[in-house]
């Protein structure tokens, strides 16, 4: 996924003011910033739900600045996208949900539609993987705000999709909630392999992320080893303040920042 | 200067485009035929109990204004006629236009409007669905064919609304009533008594979807559209059965 000089206006105001970066496969990026910072804008700008005023949009090595909508379908098929608020339909139980992405696009896979004997399991596994199983018959308004978001990345990975992008997974959560959806979220990078991009404004989401993995056998995050540099290396951070990209770098050179803007978002170190 | 021109300019291309690719899906794969269904029985079977209901007293009503006009020429007879041709060519096509652009335009503005701020059509999209396809299309062929039927049943509940009124207290009797009204009727008073809800249904839907896809700041900006989507039906309901009116009535 490649931006290169994006910028795009909502009226009079600026929402991304030339931006650009580039997330290579298998990458982790996480992206920090205040509200109304443009992060947000920058993942919808990725995936050509808005169309930049200026600037080009690749995707899987593909120029998709001008693309109709119907011909962004199937490379949004090999996109996870998890919504602010979960982005789930009111209208359909969470079973539904889930299926709608099996349902409706074609697998990135072959382009050909997905075995419909299949969705029922393929569905059970996606909710498996959150810890959701319960609920397939509920609605996404019987569900709390963490349960729902958890239902979301069900419904994002069900296809198996090689990029995720993950629009404020954590905002509006309570703390063990939030950690519990980062945990989801280096579970699914590390034993599925996506490529992730994650908008947050909270600073533990991304020490998390660059610091810890999932261990298939404990079931349980763990910490990084100092000598493993495969998640350090491969996770990036970057900072947008007023719609500019104005950081970009490893966590060590986030920490060692002395922007005031820039260290807000800083770990702690405890 | 005319800077103030180019936002509601921008919104009516915007309404047409909609329109366009609302109208090119009809044609186009895949069909929702479930929600096709789904939203008749909504619009359709929902509203029938409050159209019937109006078009039974609207009917009583007209026949008892128009006796006491007619009686005034001795002519109470003609109060099945006189009862048929409004009924039919105007009140029956607008009253139900506007209790459905009321209930129905209404729902579908607050209804797309919450999936918009809640972030759903965007994950609709995302999700290789085209929401025109699978939200627009199939209200504006659900209403586009409800409402003319739904006109049908209130213009006839309208039309025993105005016999009972004409026995009672008219003295008329069933053939004198009935005869009537079924005589002064031309396939002219038909044709725009059918056509009027036709284009009144499709204006409904495409005024309703446009305002809630176009909703924006929250659940405050879902009760703006709503608002927004039942004036702006209104008043093109009047404005067009105007301008309907017209072409048939010069045609005569």
């Amino acid at each position: 996924m490649r931006l290169e000089n994006v910028s795009l206006t909502f009226g009079d105001n600026v929402a991304l003011n030339d931006v650009s970066f580039e997330l290579k496969e298998g990458d982790t990026r996480i992206i920090y910033g205040a509200a109304g910072s443009g992060k947000s804008v920058t993942l919808k700008a990725a995936l050509g739900l808005l169309k930049p005023d200026s600037g080009r949009v690749f995707l899987f090595g593909q120029d998709t600045t001008d693309l109709e909508e119907r011909d962004l379908f199937s490379i949004r098929s090999k996109i996870g996208v998890l919504f602010q608020e979960g982005g789930l339909f009111d209208s359909m139980n969470i079973e539904d949900n889930v299926a709608y992405p099996l349902l409706n696009q074609k697998s990135a896979a072959n382009g050909n539609s997905h075995a419909k004997e299949d969705i029922p399991e393929r569905v059970r596994e996606a909710l498996r993987f959150v810890e959701l199983e319960q609920t397939l018959a509920k609605f996404p308004s019987e569900l709390s705000g963490g349960m729902r978001r958890r239902a979301g990345i069900a419904r994002a990975t069900v296809t198996g999709p090689p990029l995720m992008l993950y629009d404020s997974p954590t905002a509006g959560l309570d703390p063990i909630s939030a950690n519990t959806i980062v945990a989801l979220i280096i579970k699914a990078r590390d034993t599925k392999n996506t490529t992730s991009a994650i908008v947050t404004h909270r600073h533990q989401d991304g020490h998390l992320l660059a610091n810890f993995r999932y261990n298939p056998e404990s079931r349980h995050l763990e910490p990084v080893p100092p000598n493993d540099e495969g998640i350090h290396s491969r996770t990036r951070f970057m900072v947008f303040g007023e719609g500019r990209l104005v950081f970009e770098g490893t966590e060590e050179e986030l920490q060692n920042s002395t922007d005031p803007y820039i260290s807000k978002f800083k770990a702690v170190k405890t | 200067m005319l800077d103030f021109l180019k936002e509601p300019i921008l919104a009516l291309q915007d309404f047409f485009f909609l329109t366009g690719r609302a109208f090119k899906n009809i044609f186009r794969r895949p069909h929702y035929t479930d929600d096709i269904l789904l939203q008749m029985d909504i619009i359709g079977v929902g509203s029938l109990p409050i159209v019937t209901l109006t078009g039974f007293f609207s009917g009583a009503v007209m026949a008892l204004q128009m006796s006491r006009a007619l009686s005034t020429y001795g002519a109470t007879g003609q109060v099945g006629p006189i009862v048929a041709i409004t009924l039919v060519r105007e009140l029956g096509p607008v009253l139900s236009a506007l209790l459905v652009a009321g209930r129905n335009g209404s729902g579908i503005a607050s209804e797309l409007g919450s999936m918009k701020v809640t972030e759903q059509i965007d994950a609709m999209r995302a999700l290789g669905t085209d929401p025109t396809q699978k939200l627009v299309t199939p209200r504006l062929i659900a209403t586009a064919v409800m409402l003319p039927l739904l006109t049908i049943i209130s213009d006839f509940v309208g039309l025993v609304g105005g016999f009972i009124v004409a026995h009672f207290t008219l003295d008329q009797t069933a053939a004198q009533y009935w005869n009537g009204a079924y005589k002064i009727l031309v396939w002219n008073d038909l044709a725009q008594g059918l056509l009027k809800p036709l284009i009144f249904g499709i204006v409904i839907a495409l005024v309703g979807c446009f305002s809630g896809l176009r909703t924006s700041g929250g659940t405050q900006g879902v009760g703006r559209s709503t608002t927004q989507a039942v004036v702006v039906a209104s008043v093109w309901v009047f404005v067009i059965t105007l301008f309907i009116t017209r072409i048939f009535v010069t045609q005569q």
